[in-house]
């Protein structure tokens, strides 16, 4: 009998500490899936952040780095700036890329670097046990906000992407979700079109996941989905929201 | 005749294969495995199509589909 969908080789087949329904595992195993398929496998250096996904390094079957708590794209700076051959990526949460490393994201991409970065964003703090992140939707219940978001107190959620689509230097920003198969399909292809541009040397490439945190978020992964469809793509629109032939940025991109 | 293959040591039981399969074959397994959970099982195999959303959607790595002989491609993955 022959595979059609086997288990891909960018990844140690190992079992993952991660909670049931938890779509890190996903997004883990089609950058893995990618990497393979372009055959980089061997000159790729992925960087883990801090988070539910700190040990990433343990799953990537290619060579890894860990970051200071937000840090990480500084890191993917020196290492494709020493080593232009090598094709970097870094894999970080909500808590780690828009909160605590907002600064490292932005100069990032300002600068342009030839780097790929995958923004897990489940709306909450999963690793220290589900308190308020800067992407929580207004008027979501999490540990430290029992009354739900409050915007007038908080702020609204950061939308990361749009943040960066205001960035004179070309990138390339998209935003998929990963909560059903439909979606994980197209996030599959966006993922592999960052990647290419990479080693097409083109451009800065930013790749938002929405996923989902069914522990914190005290709901079956059924009802995750389901809230994710719900409130998060709303707030969050899918799609490329700006690629590396868009000239500079005009009013369109901010009209969501 | 495509054919799932389920994992059972590595699945947690979450169900998001048993929501995607379109011909809604899959469920889960009434004893539990090593880990404690539920592990999803394949109710009726000669019904899959083969379309591998249960391997695209699975968090664990736990499903790899299998084919005996030839089959149109469903979708771009």
């Amino acid at each position: 009998m022959e595979l059609v969908f086997k288990n891909t080789t960018g990844l140690v087949s190992v079992p993952r500490h991660y909670c049931p329904g938890c779509t890190h595992g996903v997004i883990h195993r089609m950058v893995a899936e990618v990497i393979e398929e372009l055959g980089v496998r061997e000159s790729a250096v992925g960087i883990s952040p801090v988070g539910c996904s700190v040990i990433a390094y343990n799953y990537f079957n290619c060579d890894m780095q860990q970051a200071a708590h937000g840090r990480a794209p500084a890191l993917a700076t020196g290492i494709k700036r020493v080593r232009p051959d090598l094709t970097v990526f870094t894999y970080q949460g909500d808590g780690d890329l828009a909160s605590i490393g907002t600064a490292e994201t932005v100069q990032a991409a300002n600068r342009g670097e030839k780097v790929t970065v995958i923004f897990v964003n489940n709306a909450i703090y999963g690793m220290t046990g589900g308190q308020m992140a800067p992407t929580t939707m207004p008027g979501q219940v999490t540990t430290t906000s029992p009354a739900g978001r409050d915007v007038n107190h908080c702020g609204y959620p950061i939308r990361v992407v749009e943040l960066l689509a205001t960035l004179r230097t070309p990138a390339y920003l998209v935003r998929v979700s990963a909560h059903d198969e439909v979606h994980l399909v197209q996030a599959k292809q966006a993922i592999r079109k960052a990647f290419r541009y990479q080693l097409e040397g083109r451009c800065f490439s930013f790749v938002e996941v929405l996923s989902i945190c069914p522990t914190n978020w005290g709901l079956s992964p059924a009802e995750a989905s389901q809230w994710l469809a719900n409130t998060m793509i709303p707030y969050y629109p899918l799609g490329e929201i700006k690629t590396p032939d868009d000239g500079p940025v005009t009013e369109a991109h901010h009209a969501q | 005749m495509p054919r799932v293959l389920i994992d059972s040591v590595l699945c947690k039981g979450c169900e998001r294969c048993v929501g995607a399969c379109p011909q809604r074959i899959l469920g889960l397994s009434k004893e539990l495995n090593a880990k404690g959970y539920y592990p999803a099982l394949v109710l009726h195999q000669p019904r899959c199509i083969g379309c591998c959303l249960c391997a695209i959607t699975c968090p664990d790595s736990a499903v790899q589909v299998g084919l005996n002989g030839n089959q149109y491609k469903l979708f771009e993955y």
